[in-house]
């Protein structure tokens, strides 16, 4: 029987195996079999014993004893067990293994093999696992089977050069003159090596980039035979003669073209040659129209050439063929800065592309709607969006409500309609706003003071309806706690006035307040709101009283202390009440990234112990965090999260109401501006910062941050700090004794010191580390501490 | 460059593998663990360019068995569709009418045709007939190997 068969035998019982375990069988008996047979004398069925062995491995389970086997076959005189040995050579054998080199030699000497297919075996092992030595010992040899040998082996030979080049990027300048003489090869083969090898060539080394430039007009008359030529029944596909060689050259083309006139110059015809007369109903000719519009926009081309190439990319959005739609417009986002007009003409199509059923063609379509957004056509692409937003897939929600208010934020026409937007986005889609939205718009409203009673009463619509978004909520609240008076009032010039009772209005909040779905943020917007109310209604203080003492015995420690508060300001400062709950001055928006930059002015008081207000909404910024140790709500562990897209429920209480806590009117409102941070230590790629806080008139936070630059971690770090003797220390845990390497963490630890009777302030720290297995010891003095942020 | 080429079934199991950079064993798993849980995934009706990763993927299914190529940032994926339908073609006229069984049984032959069409993750030779024909060649080669042997041992002289 032909010995294959019992490798097929085995593929077959190995299949026929019903579990996990009776495979797991089959193969460790097939593997011993094996093992056994490799030891034993040359019997002729080695190379189908590494078959088997090959097939095993592709199935997952380990195969390493049959390296060694792959060199014995490799070096045997019959073709079969070559063929099978470079097989698993390629397969078992790659670099990091230490037995690929020993095949080096072998493959030296098949490489001048009389016969041509052993001499493939070895050049197609040598371009597909060569290691850099071996590449090195051998490229001499390759470079002599590119100059002479037939055709057959010289294109396999420039493939493996490519590799070789790939590998060790030197070696590049040893195949330059052979690869420059291929260029006028008839065969398409070793054509198609060669221009690979010389795009190789050129992209590693700018002075063999200088040299192919010669070669362009060359290339150029490769190009237009391929592009004029009749029916070549061997390299046509699809009616496009050989698009692989024409892919390959326009490429390099592309890369002799770039930043060089003379060379664009000499391209621009056959580029515009190329875009009239190809024909792009199949997948072929679609394939070189793309890579001919990615050399015409790389290129110095001529304005004509690029609108031409522009409105392939727009055809191409019309084709039926989805992959070349997504193609078009991973295009088009790449050169919608560049063109951005010639790429705006086809705005409608790419907003038609919304709609797509394919998630990541419509991903495409919302970056590049978003490109193209602009003063002039804001309002009807804004439609298009909101449209989208309302039937997008949740993955992409996010993406689009931040690209909707970046959108929106520059080019809005106006303050209602830029209002209008964001409660519809809050609306559609509440649960993927960022969580700046909420302390965003909030501000924005402040600022539209021709529209309060507008917004107040949509707004106050929109919380009736519906109470389970709780951006929107905590927005509404806000506002209705602000503006209560005007909702109240009933008459407003843009919307249609509505008769609003004060019961309905404290109802509302007390339903928020109320419900299961609210989250202690939103909760802590309703009460301060209805606090609030009790200076804008008339009837219903008593209520609101009752309210405000019910919540002073709730089990949310936020609400409760609230609670209290507002509590003692109906009691013992009802005097000062109007005063406190007064209107708010328009909010700055100091810069984009910074939620509640400033203070809201100074005119508000308080007299209740200063509460510290978290920041820990911006991703930006974390040294924005106020270290509040005061704060019982402990929320001042939380680190700022990196990422945008969080619902406004997943950070803790504290974080969300950041806009509210600004506008929490017996809460401290001046927020501290970034507590400065000087280097006290910076040896061995281990630096040591110390930032300062000032809580009391005596007392001072110190906060020392360890980070690494070296790229080995830094294990038992301690730090060791002594003071002047009338001032008192107490140094808390450190977060940890491992620095990790490259700056990815850092471990700090805080100090405490009361300095009572207000002595000049010094400080030695002792700084102990172990790096690169070094104990290190080193002591710093510090003299002056960063003046402490108040 | 093409980084790899993967082909496997419907139902995950893997059918051939050809990597063109130097990857850990234990990576190259993790690597087609994840691609194909990404790959199977997707609905019929998606095109067949996604990325995953820093590369590109290029993907199509052909009956019951998934072609799948990593290319990198500046490649063509539309010529790369090509690259795996001319590979499938020669399947075709090498085994006559390929089907998954063929793949599974003739593995061996089916990395060979592969390996004569493309080195590096470049094709050598875009004429298919010519492909065709040096496997033809080679085919025979082995066969001539063989058959001496096989006849001695028939003999009890080997």
């Amino acid at each position: 029987m032909s010995p294959s068969v019992r490798l097929q035998e085995m593929i077959r019982v190995i299949r026929g195996a019903r579990t996990q375990g009776e495979e797991r069988g089959v193969i460790q008996r097939e593997c011993a079999a094996i093992r056994a047979q490799f030891r034993q004398a040359d019997n002729g069925t080695r190379s189908h014993n590494l078959a088997k062995l090959l097939y095993v491995h592709m199935l997952g389970y380990p195969a390493h004893f049959g390296q060694m086997e792959c060199v014995r076959l490799i070096a045997s005189p019959r073709y079969n067990e070559k063929r099978v040995g470079y097989l698993g050579a390629m397969m078992l054998l790659d670099e990091k293994q230490d037995a690929s080199l020993l095949i080096t030699n072998s493959i030296k000497n098949d490489l001048s093999h009389s016969s041509q297919y052993v001499q493939s075996l070895a050049l197609c092992t040598l371009g597909c696992m060569g290691s850099a030595e071996m590449c090195r010992d051998l490229a001499p040899e390759i470079d002599r089977l590119l100059r002479a040998s037939n055709s057959y082996i010289k294109k396999k030979a420039a493939l493996c050069a490519v590799h070789i080049v790939r590998k060790v990027p030197e070696l590049g300048e040893l195949f330059t003159p052979a690869s420059r003489s291929l260029l006028s090869e008839k065969n398409h083969g070793v054509l198609h090596g060669a221009v690979v090898l010389i795009t190789e060539l050129c992209e590693r080394n700018p002075d063999t980039l200088e040299q192919f430039r010669k070669a362009v007009p060359e290339l150029v008359q490769i190009m237009k035979g391929l592009v004029m030529s009749g029916y070549s029944p061997e390299h046509n596909v699809a009616g496009i003669s050989d698009p692989f060689l024409q892919v390959r050259i326009l490429r390099l083309l592309r890369i002799l073209g770039r930043n060089n006139d003379t060379a664009s110059d000499a391209v621009n015809d056959l580029l515009a040659q190329v875009a009239t007369n190809t024909d792009s109903s199949k997948t072929a000719g679609s394939a070189v129209l793309y890579e001919t519009v990615l050399t015409v926009m790389d290129i110095k081309s001529e304005s004509g050439l690029r609108v031409l190439a522009v409105n392939i990319l727009g055809r191409f959005l019309l084709n039926n063929d989805r992959n070349i739609r997504y193609i078009s417009m991973t295009s088009l986002q790449k050169i919608v800065q560049t063109d951005h007009n010639a790429v705006q003409r086809h705005r409608g199509t790419i907003v038609d592309c919304l709609k797509d059923q394919d998630a990541s063609v419509k991903r495409r379509a919302l970056e590049l709607s978003l490109a193209l957004v602009s003063a002039v056509n804001i309002r009807s692409l804004m439609k298009e969006l909101l449209l989208f937003l309302s039937s997008c897939p949740p993955e992409l929600r996010a993406h689009t409500t931040s690209g909707i208010f970046n959108a929106a934020e520059r080019y809005a026409p106006s303050q209602r309609w830029h209002i209008d937007t964001i409660l519809h986005v809050l609306t559609t889609a509440g649960g993927d706003v960022r969580d700046e939205t909420v302390p965003n718009l909030i501000q924005l409203i402040t600022t539209a003071t021709e529209l309060h009673c507008y917004t107040v009463h949509k707004l106050y619509r929109a919380l009736v309806t519906d109470i389970s978004v709780q951006s929107l909520v905590q927005v509404a609240c806000w506002c209705i706690g602000e503006y209560g008076d005007l909702l109240l009032r009933g008459e407003c010039e843009e919307t249609e006035s509505v008769q609003v009772a004060e019961d309905d209005v404290l109802d509302a909040l007390e339903t928020v307040l109320q419900s299961h779905m609210s989250s202690p943020a939103t909760r802590g917007f309703a009460l301060t709101a209805t606090m609030k109310l009790s200076t804008r209604i008339t009837h219903n203080v008593d209520r609101i009283r009752s309210i405000v003492s019910i919540y002073g015995s709730c089990i949310d420690v936020e609400l409760q202390q609230r609670a209290v508060e507002y509590n003692a300001l109906f009691k013992k400062y009802d005097h000062m009440r109007a005063a406190v709950l007064e209107r708010m001055p328009v909010i700055d928006k100091s810069s984009p990234g910074h939620t509640n930059g400033e203070s809201t002015g100074g005119s508000i008081k308080d007299m209740e112990p200063t509460k510290r207000t978290q920041e820990v909404v911006l991703p930006q910024e974390p040294a924005n965090q106020v270290c509040d140790l005061l704060d019982l709500l402990g929320g001042s562990g939380e680190p700022p999260q990196p990422s945008p897209a969080l619902s406004t429920t997943a950070l803790g209480p504290v974080s969300s109401t950041a806009g509210g806590d600004l506008l929490d009117l017996l809460g401290g409102l001046d927020v501290t501006p970034v507590p400065p941070s000087v280097i006290v230590y910076e040896k061995n790629g281990v630096t040591l910062k110390l930032q300062t806080d000032k809580q009391t008139d005596t007392g001072m936070t110190i906060t020392l941050t360890a980070t690494n630059s070296t790229d080995r971690d830094i294990t038992s770090l301690t730090l060791q700090a002594a003071v002047p003797k009338s001032v008192q220390l107490q140094m808390k845990a450190p977060s940890g004794d491992v620095i990790p390497a490259h700056g990815l963490g850092q471990v700090t630890q805080t100090v405490l010191l009361n300095n009572p009777n207000k002595v000049s302030l010094k400080m030695r720290v002792r700084v102990c580390y172990t790096s690169q297995d070094v104990v290190c010891q080193d002591t710093v003095q510090i003299d002056s501490f960063p003046s402490p942020a108040w | 460059m093409m980084r790899f080429m993967l082909l496997f079934s419907r139902q995950g199991k893997l059918r051939l593998q050809k990597w063109y950079t130097a990857t850990a064993e234990r990576d190259k798993k993790k690597m087609v663990r994840e691609l194909m849980q990404v790959v199977l995934a997707r609905k019929p009706k998606m095109s067949s360019f996604l990325e995953w990763r820093d590369l590109k993927i290029v993907y199509k299914r052909y009956a019951s068995l998934y072609f799948c190529c990593a290319v990198e940032e500046q490649d063509n994926e539309l010529i790369t569709l090509e690259v795996i339908h001319r590979f499938v073609e020669l399947l075709d006229k090498y085994f006559g009418s390929v089907c998954e069984l063929d793949i599974i049984f003739n593995f061996e032959k089916a990395y060979f045709i592969l390996d004569e069409f493309l080195i590096g993750g470049e094709i050598q030779d875009t004429s298919k007939k010519s492909v065709l024909k040096a496997i033809e060649q080679a085919d025979l080669l082995q066969e001539e190997d063989e058959s001496p042997r096989s006849v001695l041992e028939e003999m009890g002289l080997a």
